[in-house]
């Protein structure tokens, strides 16, 4: 049956090559299990260290969470995806398996390049100026120092910290927490991303900013991007997505256009 | 079906299919070496930025500032010295001053190295979490750090030096390979415990003791003659330590009448570049075979 589409004849093959989709993230039956370190409760003498890393064992109090059970969609290039589902219902877990920082358990989670996640605490150095943070940021993306200078400037304008005062010049410790989260948003969008996962990172910011940073989302669909956004804000999903998946602890209830999928989760929601 | 099929060739592969077709890769695998230095390389004004953001970072809560960079070696010296030098009068090494601080310049630059690095990872879990970069930035950039903190240090040490009478030598240019040598050291070493340290905690309150049981055995603080009286096996195992082979190295080069364990000068070199060769390598092994486990639990 594969291998039938594998050889499909060449003349069908120019005829939908215009219309093809592209995947960027495939994620296959993917299963997520991650352990929860909660403290010690006994053994914290600096001799029960030493033996937990002689023996090589683990902290007493560690518990396993299966966060994400089984889980498979496709998105492809262009595709602003919404993820919601009340707290704890494995959206935050998917969107960090899907830039490789945790191991699905069984399953696979393949992805065109390297996604990005964009995260509210994605903390930068608190001890550092705007301005420095800036370049260090977009260094560690991988730009090159040239266009970094180039860029570091108008990186600071979108964020809109010095819209009251020099703020730039002065440590992040200093900035209030929507400030410094719009900086961490400004930086992170500067650069082109095959894939960006967001994590509730619009809801930040007043009118202005969040306007701002819907525009820069569509800019990066229409630069062949694919955009995931974790948001509890049903309204920034709506403005931002025309495709959305609904999770409930850790299995896909919904997966179809935004507006059906939105209103299937308020009734649902409501009812509870 | 057969009209699906001619609108979207994708259709009834299955999600691993539909992947391999496509090219797409695992998210989180691991690059090969060869391709692991390459990023890293692709990463060095990263590292480098880093470093020097850590640098002025760490002394921005304090009034005085960078100055802090010269004062803490110094207040260290004072300390030893009035301990060591005055009140237990050591009185079988000529110009002892000389000798401990060099001893403990070259000693701190490791011991700082190795505990900075041991939460190089656990302690920047936010940078790691939200961008990707070869996660071996992090750690040579705290080496890094705590390089531009040794060059400080070693203009109160040669100052030091000087003033109590050891004349300046050409000798003295040699130096700066056996820090180099010590600095490729380090690295290795902080990549070892940036590992350890990211898997297990606790590993953090263990370190001191460790490093302070090493500076007992490197001849810091005393006249290495006394590990003479240790039995043979013992002594050579000292002897092939490599911080006291850094140290007398350092002595070596800056002090006349040093006592020193090593008597060969070619030993200690040879000692020292295959230290710095089998850490070196070792570690940033090590440390890249973990690659995709920072940042996650």
């Amino acid at each position: 049956m594969v291998e039938h589409f594998d050889a499909a004849p060449e003349a069908s093959a120019t005829m939908t090559r215009t219309q093809e989709r592209i995947p960027t993230v495939v994620v296959d039956d993917a299963h997520i299990i991650y352990r929860v370190h909660q403290g010690a409760a006994g053994g914290t003498t600096p001799v029960a260290a030493l033996r937990r890393l002689v023996k090589r064992t683990h902290a007493p109090n560690v518990r396993e969470v299966h966060a994400v059970k089984g889980v498979s969609f496709t998105a492809y290039r262009g595709e602003a995806i919404g993820l919601i589902g009340s707290n704890g219902s494995g959206k935050s877990t998917i969107l960090r398996a899907i830039a490789g920082l945790l191991p699905v358990n069984r399953g696979a989670i393949h992805t065109q390049g390297q996604p990005s996640l964009l995260g509210v605490n994605a903390a930068l150095l608190n001890d550092l100026s705007g301005e420095r943070n800036v370049v260090l940021g977009c260094l560690a993306m991988g730009m090159h120092p040239d266009d970094v200078a180039k860029q570091a400037a108008g990186i600071i304008d979108f964020s809109g910290i010095n819209e009251r005062g020099d703020f730039a010049s002065l440590p992040m410790r200093t900035y209030s927490s929507g400030m410094a989260a719009r900086l961490r948003f400004s930086i992170a969008a500067a650069k082109k991303h095959d894939v960006l996962l967001i994590d509730e990172a619009l809801a930040t910011g007043d009118k202005g900013f969040r306007k701002r940073s819907e525009q820069r989302v569509r800019e990066l669909r229409e630069g062949a991007g694919t955009v995931f956004l974790v948001s509890h804000q049903l309204s920034s999903v709506r403005d931002t997505c025309e495709r959305t998946i609904w999770l409930e602890s850790g299995v896909i209830r919904m997966d179809g256009p935004t507006d059906e999928v939105i209103r299937a989760y308020e009734a649902y929601a409501n009812s509870k | 079906m057969a009209t699906t099929a001619l609108v979207d060739p994708d259709t009834g592969l299955t999600q691993a299919q539909l992947a391999a077709r496509h090219g797409l890769r695992v998210a989180g695998e691991r690059p090969s070496l060869v391709e692991y230095s390459r990023r890293l390389w692709a990463y060095r004004h990263f590292i480098a930025a880093y470093a020097n953001a850590k640098l002025v970072a760490s002394y921005s809560n304090a009034k005085l500032g960078q100055l802090w960079q010269v004062l803490t070696p110094l207040t260290n010296a004072a300390v030893y010295y009035l301990i060591f030098g005055v009140v237990l009068d050591q009185k079988s090494i000529p110009n002892f001053i000389a000798y401990l601080t060099t001893g403990l310049f070259i000693f701190n630059f490791t011991q700082s190295a190795v505990l900075a690095g041991t939460q190089s990872i656990s302690s920047n879990l936010g940078l790691i979490r939200a961008l990707h970069f070869p996660r071996a930035s992090l750690p040579l950039s705290t080496t890094m750090t705590q390089f531009q903190q040794l060059l400080a240090s070693m203009v109160v040490l040669i100052g030091i030096v000087l003033v109590t009478g050891e004349p300046l030598t050409w000798e003295w240019l040699l130096l700066v390979p056996a820090l180099l040598l010590q600095a490729v050291f380090n690295a290795g070493v902080v990549l070892l415990v940036a590992r350890l340290g990211s898997k297990s905690s606790d590993l953090k309150q263990v370190m001191p003791f460790i490093m302070r049981t090493w500076m007992y055995g490197s001849g810091v603080l005393y006249s290495v003659s006394l590990f003479e009286r240790l039995p043979g096996w013992a002594t050579t195992l000292v002897q092939y330590n490599p911080l006291l082979v850094y140290i007398e190295l350092a002595r070596y080069t800056l002090m006349e009448e040093a006592p020193l364990l090593n008597e060969s000068l070619t030993q200690l070199w040879l000692v020292g570049a295959g230290w710095a060769l089998v850490a070196g390598i070792g570690g940033f092994i090590y440390f890249w075979r973990g690659e995709q486990e920072y940042g996650r639990g």
